[in-house]
């Protein structure tokens, strides 16, 4: 078995990053799950929030996800989110914007409380990447 | 001579340009494809790891889901038609709407009725132009659709599949019209049923690999019920095929307005050709016409002079 985790991180429209790594923390429905290697199989839903990769040699990546699954299985880690982003990717400016925009808008839809939930987890990963 | 050696250089002057621009919509086209191709490949994960998702959870738990569900007695069926914006692309478009007619037909042949989706304008126009119902209609995007958009028309779709039947804008089935890219010089119409899902095989088309059979599904923990994972993943999945659709028709149509352009490229190289020889012709006959004129002119004077002395 090898000895670390196959992770990738996949957007709908790219593979946002992928490799090998120690660990994976990420936030599914019921709270914050870590899996390390030799996890048994599973399968969750993800929330809007920031996944953490710890890779081999000691860094971390951050990620934005908005939704989407984590599946484990044989130590291979799949994170499945339509809109992925690495931290490094966010335009912190541009986000805020979107942000306050976004918050303007709420109680009048949905779609705007989606938006401010995945602005703020993308401002959260930029801020847990410094 | 019908028409004067001045008109003819002017209409090869006109082919000549006109070649200029089908060449340059020729290159165009040439290296957009390799840019589709590429965002195909790329979106070629998610739909492998959702695919491997959704059989998991459809492989563990007894499905029904009622995305999956089929309805005793289909009544209506959406029909999704993805089209292009923009025309130049020889047959392209009207081979989507042929096979879509004929999807439409079959059904109409069932007993059911159908409600049309579009994607495209040349779609659009088309329903228009013979005062046909549209249900709803995106364009814009037909040589980049985005993933946005691919969310959106998935979940109009959705939304109309899950309501109940006799509810204003129900359907019992909903089919997809595309194009599918099988090579640079092959694109071929197809249609597919889209829902009820059929639980579960891999993408076809190709660029989606089919999980490896021998690899034994791992029995999973679902996080947090299968159904209530199995309700999130399905809706992405449905959207991830209508994704797929869009990106292999944003292909086709790249390549068929290459092959549409190249010949006609090569169409105007004859025409300039055909019209220099008769341009030519019509050169040589007036010089020959003016050298018996002045022939004819001088006898004519000789002869005059001849007759005075």
């Amino acid at each position: 078995m090898a000895e670390n985790l196959t992770v990738s991180l996949v957007a709908a429209d790219r593979t946002v990053w992928s490799g090998e790594a120690t660990m994976v923390i990420a936030r599914t429905v019921e709270g914050d799950v870590g899996v390390l290697r030799g996890h048994a199989p599973m399968l969750s839903l993800l929330t809007d929030a920031v996944v953490e990769i710890a890779e081999v040699d000691g860094d971390v990546v951050v990620a934005a996800v908005d939704g989407g699954f984590l599946s484990v299985a044989a130590d291979r880690v799949s994170i499945l989110s339509e809109r992925a982003v690495l931290a490094s990717e966010v335009d912190v400016d541009q986000t805020r914007a979107e942000l306050d925009e976004a918050r303007g808008l709420i109680g009048s839809e949905d779609e705007a409380e989606r938006r401010v939930r995945r602005a703020e987890a993308r401002i959260r990963a930029v801020e847990r990447a410094r | 001579m019908a028409v004067s050696l001045r008109e003819y250089r002017a209409r090869i002057k006109s082919t000549e340009s006109m070649k200029k621009i089908t060449r340059a919509m020729e290159l165009i086209a040439a290296s957009r494809i390799i840019k589709a191709q590429q965002r195909a490949q790329a979106a070629a994960p998610y739909a492998r790891e959702l695919t491997r998702a959704v059989s998991a959870v459809a492989t563990f738990s007894n499905v029904d889901h009622p995305l999956t569900r089929e309805e005793e007695n289909p009544k209506r069926a959406a029909v999704l038609i993805v089209t292009s914006d923009r025309g130049l692309a020889g047959a392209y478009s009207s081979s989507v709407l042929k096979e879509a007619e004929r999807l439409a037909e079959k059904l109409r042949s069932e007993g059911k009725e159908i409600d049309t989706y579009i994607c495209g304008r040349k779609g659009e126009a088309y329903f228009k132009f013979r005062q046909r119902p549209i249900v709803q209609a995106w364009t814009g995007f037909s040589d980049q659709p985005s993933y946005d958009v691919a969310a959106e028309v998935g979940a109009a779709l959705i939304e109309s599949f899950l309501k109940e039947q006799g509810e204003e804008g129900d359907v019992d089935e909903v089919h997809l019209v595309y194009t599918r890219f099988r090579s640079m010089l092959t694109q071929e119409p197809t249609a597919v049923r889209l829902l009820p899902l059929e639980v579960v095989e891999a993408e076809e088309g190709g660029s989606v690999e089919r999980p490896d059979p021998s690899d034994v599904l791992p029995l999973y923990e679902f996080e947090p019920s299968a159904e209530a994972v199995l309700d999130g993943l399905l809706p992405q999945y449905v959207q991830s095929r209508v994704f797929f659709a869009l990106l292999q028709a944003a292909a086709s149509e790249l390549a068929a307005r290459q092959k549409a352009m190249k010949s006609a490229t090569d169409n105007a190289d004859e025409l300039i050709k055909k019209y220099t020889r008769i341009a030519n012709q019509a050169r040589q006959a007036g010089i020959t016409q003016e050298i018996s004129e002045i022939v004819g002119g001088v006898n004519a004077l000789a002869d005059a002079n001849s007759g005075s002395e």
